[in-house]
């Protein structure tokens, strides 16, 4: 089914920058799961990422340009929310996320989480070992989240997601595209606005193809643009949304 | 310098701080520019009330009117910025030639499906 409205009620975003090696499986394992329609978003490959989505027959959304992952998320949701998606999930192409997991995700929002993050360090999450810088930005950005929502987050930084259509109509306006405010802020948003976050315990595998997104060098002006973010939102942002 | 001239720089620095975060928090300015904006005001702070930093900067690098190293500082720092903005236009015309090609193959698309 490309294209034409979403019969059934879960929208799978997946972000896809050179993924032709790993989309396949993924594409297959998720077809096993009940209701959910994917749509690829192939942010401007320069590998066969589109035609692989094609052929395994989803829907594909082929950015003109690289948008980054918060780019191509935020196409993918105003494809779901165009299409009347009640849930929208969002999960990497690389097949780290395990689409075994999806399940929890789905409920902990049918349950009235307005955003439920896949966290690879909650209790009862599979092993899951990150270097030591990585590990210490990580638990300073839970850190952030933490003291400005008092949500108690373990993995602000997972891209395995669930959100109701309500945040997913809220996220397809207000997405931030840069990298980490694509995760991190997000949550701050989303609890800013008068949603429910919760975490449920995933557990990870190893990458099935690609490149890791991670350039340490990066890392600290990420970091530093990301507070100067979330500090104007939440010194000036719109308030909280009465419930 | 006399006092008032101290506080009222002081003074712009927070108000020019406050209004980019404000800016950033309204989302009419992304952060990483904010964060560029930032960078260049914090300095004004220190340098209102210490401005003896000015002079010890110039006797380090041996410049004997002190002042003309902040300016040129100054005019070093902008010239990066704007040779940034530059870069970012350029990229930006790029992006947006694209998105124009964009359009017309997938009107050129729509024409023959609806011909079909």
């Amino acid at each position: 089914m490309v294209g034409g409205p979403v019969v059934s009620r879960t929208v799978a975003v997946i972000p896809a920058f050179n993924e032709e090696a790993a989309l396949p499986s993924l594409l297959n394992e998720l077809r096993a799961v009940a209701g959910l329609v994917p749509v690829v978003v192939d942010d401007g490959s320069t590998d066969s990422t589109a035609q692989v989505a094609r052929q395994a027959g989803v829907a594909v959304l082929q950015l003109p340009f690289n948008l980054g992952v918060g780019g191509a998320v935020r196409a993918g949701l105003c494809w779901a929310v165009e299409r009347d998606a009640e849930r929208v999930l969002v999960i990497d192409a690389d097949g780290q996320h395990n689409p075994s997991d999806i399940d929890a995700l789905i409920t902990a929002v049918d349950q009235g989480a307005g955003l439920a993050i896949g966290s690879r360090f909650a209790e009862g999450a599979g092993a899951y070992t990150v270097g030591s810088t990585r590990r210490r930005a990580m638990r300073l950005l839970n850190g952030i989240v933490r003291s400005t929502t008092g949500v108690a987050v373990t993995d602000a930084t997972s891209g395995f997601r669930a959100m109701n259509r309500t945040v997913a109509e809220f996220l397809a306006r207000e997405y931030p595209v840069e990298y980490l405010a694509d995760t991190v802020e997000v949550v701050v948003m989303v609890h800013r606005a008068g949603f429910d976050v919760v975490e449920v315990p995933v557990s990870m595998r190893i990458r099935a193809g690609g490149l890791p997104s991670s350039r340490r060098f990066r890392l600290a002006f990420n970091m530093l643009r990301l507070l100067v973010g979330i500090l104007g939102g939440v010194l000036f942002g719109r308030g909280r949304r009465k419930t | 310098m006399s006092n008032a001239a101290q506080v009222g720089v002081a003074l712009c620095a927070v108000v020019l701080t406050l209004w980019t975060l404000r800016l950033v928090g309204q989302r009419k300015l992304r952060s990483k520019y904010a964060l560029l904006w930032l960078v260049v005001t914090s300095p004004l702070v220190p340098l209102a009330f210490f401005p003896g930093i000015v002079d010890a900067a110039g006797d380090a690098v041996g410049v004997e009117y002190a002042p003309a190293l902040l300016f040129a500082a100054a005019d070093l720092l902008l010239l990066a910025i704007v040779i940034h903005y530059s870069w970012e236009l350029s990229r930006a015309e790029v992006r947006l030639r694209r998105l124009g090609e964009e359009v017309a193959l997938l009107r050129a698309r729509l024409d023959e499906v609806e011909h079909d």
